[in-house]
């Protein structure tokens, strides 16, 4: 069952997300591997391809991708980096 | 009503003429008078509906299936047996429970029920059951609110949502869903799109809706929403300044004094641990004033509300006065209003600061001794700038009565001990920068300006302590002015 607005309805109903960076330059990005299988491939790719750009990229991991990150984790990316780019997919 | 009648016709045949009759299995009366219904069935254009068993009466096979109640919560059905006679898909009359002589009247049938007896009291209809109105109005969409709906996702835990969005003042809330808030809503005889006042900071209206809302979210009871659709006036009204109240880095938030007879009524505590926790009006009623506040005009801790320190009572402070056996006339009576009024009254104030005094007997003593920890408010040294609530205990008010003090009497008495020279209070004085202008000396300075002094009475029988709740350094004209609003006009 919805829950009905208690607010002055002047937010938007759905969250907005934070909006995308214009460049990557001097931001530090956090690489998430879910613990799904070939995810390190996609970022041990993507590392090496900011490495070059000049772009710092910093790896981390869940334990399982069958549960939420640990708020550990979340709070360490958020505390450590800009921006993360996860790698869902087998 | 135009669109329940369209409604209803569409669950009937068209135009349908003739007679409908709602019954349920779980009605004694119901089973008794199965012979009556099975004779309009054989004799007339007759619709049955069952309300909780669409085979019941098992005697007439016809039987229609209202357990989802639909029809009969369009038709208002609040008794069964309810027979209704309609001409052309519209009601003409009514009749619920058993009376034979009147059945025989309506259907014209003069041997109707013949082997039954003449009356027999109907039950309860199920749409009515405790909490079933506003299923049902929630079910079939006839809802005047207007609230943005908000999805909750499968695997999404509501009260985290709730969290999440901000809503929360830090603790948990109830998930305000349109049962619980049309529920809310038979509080109060006022349209839920009714603006109540324009709520600071945002300065946005304030409906009745959006109010009950909140207060669902605080944890209210219906019969305590007219106590806070007055509070919200109180609090939108330009001299209580809840903008000013929020924007404050000082201590203060909007304490709520209610008196009269809705004390009572709602279950109020006006006793033992009379500023405390653990009653549920007290505990919700002042805690929906700050939800609407925050949720509704906007004004949040580190946004707004630039409280530097804050306190407790900013979740929501509500208190009622103990009237039934004070020996002065109420706070709501000194502003104006008779004894039988209830009313709340909004006041900016801080925490608590209790005051003990177990020796003095005689009222003398005890006013200097009641003088000595008001004058400290705010700053032993600042003299007209904050209000106060002086919240005298049932042993300190024994002290009065016995003396035969009257409340204008203690306040003049108490007024001598609250007047000093300026001189004693300025600037740098005693080593301490803090204190009054120069331009104070030789003047005498009262410690509260004319009428920044309330008095209530409350607390438990035992214990020779009262307390001071100190109010907002900008209290008077310049800041905030203590509100009073009248209840009943948003009661039922």
């Amino acid at each position: 069952m919805p829950l009905l607005d208690p607010t002055s309805e002047n937010a938007p109903a759905q969250r907005e997300r934070l909006p995308r960076p214009h460049s990557l330059i001097n931001k530090r990005i956090a690489l998430l591997d879910i613990s799904k299988p070939k995810g390190d491939i996609f970022l041990d790719r993507l590392a090496i391809r900011l490495d070059s750009m000049g772009i710092e990229a910093r790896r981390y991991q869940k334990p399982t991708f069958t549960r939420v990150a640990p708020v550990d984790l979340k709070h360490q990316i958020a505390s450590e980096c800009d921006l993360v780019v996860e790698a869902l997919a087998d | 009503m135009l669109q329940n009648t369209a409604r209803i016709q569409s669950l009937l045949p068209a135009d349908f003429t003739g007679f409908v009759a709602v019954v349920k299995r779980d009605c004694a009366t119901c089973r008794l008078i199965e012979p009556a219904l099975r004779e309009l069935n054989d004799s007339l254009s007759f619709l049955l509906y069952s309300q909780d068993d669409p085979a019941f009466p098992e005697s007439i096979t016809s039987v229609r299936d209202d357990t989802e109640l639909e029809l009969s919560y369009r038709l208002e059905i609040e008794v069964v047996p309810t027979l209704i006679q309609m001409d052309a898909g519209r009601e003409t009359r009514r009749l619920a429970g058993w009376q034979r002589d009147d059945w025989r009247r309506l259907t014209q049938l003069a041997e109707l029920g013949e082997s039954l007896p003449g009356f027999s009291p109907g039950c309860g209809s199920k749409s009515v059951d405790p909490g079933m109105p506003e299923k049902l109005a929630y079910k079939f969409g006839d809802t005047p609110l207007q609230a943005r709906r908000i999805d909750v996702a499968a695997q999404q835990d509501e009260h985290e949502l709730v969290f999440e969005r901000g809503w929360s003042d830090g603790l948990p809330v109830i998930p305000p869903t349109e049962e619980r808030v049309l529920k809310m809503l038979t509080g109060t005889t006022r349209s839920p799109a009714e603006i109540i006042g324009i709520i600071p900071p945002d300065n946005v209206p304030c409906t009745v809706e959006k109010i009950a809302i909140n207060a669902v979210m605080a944890g209210c009871k219906p019969e305590y929403l007219s106590v806070v659709l007055a509070a919200v006036e109180a609090a939108c009204r330009d001299e209580f300044c809840m903008h000013g109240v929020l924007a404050t880095t000082y201590f203060a938030g909007p304490i709520l004094i209610v008196n009269g007879p809705i004390r009572d009524k709602i279950g109020m505590n006006s006793g033992n641990n009379a500023l405390g926790q653990g009653d549920r009006a007290n505990s919700t009623i002042g805690r929906a004033l700050q939800l609407v506040v925050r949720n509704v005009g906007g004004g949040r801790p580190g946004g707004v509300d630039r409280a530097a320190l804050g306190q407790p009572g900013k979740l929501g402070f509500c208190i009622a006065e103990r009237e039934h056996d004070s020996y002065w006339e109420s706070l709501a009576v000194e502003r104006g209003f008779s004894r039988d009024d209830s009313t709340v009254t909004l006041f900016a104030g801080g925490g608590v600061h209790p005051i003990a005094d177990q020796k003095s007997r005689a009222s003398e003593s005890l006013t200097r001794s009641l003088a000595l920890s008001l004058r400290t408010v705010h700053h032993a040294k600042i003299y007209g700038a904050a209000d106060a609530l002086l919240v005298i205990s049932p042993e300190h008010m024994r002290v009065f009565r016995g003396a035969g003090w009257s409340k204008t009497r203690f306040r003049d008495e108490l007024a001598k001990h609250l007047t000093i020279d300026g001189r004693d209070v300025l600037a740098g004085e005693d080593g301490i920068a803090e204190g009054m202008p120069k331009r104070f000396a030789g003047k005498r300075v009262n410690k509260f300006r004319p009428s920044g002094l309330l008095i209530v009475h409350a607390g438990g029988a035992a214990g020779m302590w009262s307390a001071i709740i100190t109010g907002w350094a900008a209290s008077g004209l310049h800041g905030s002015i203590p509100v009073t609003v009248p209840i009943k006009s948003y009661g039922l």
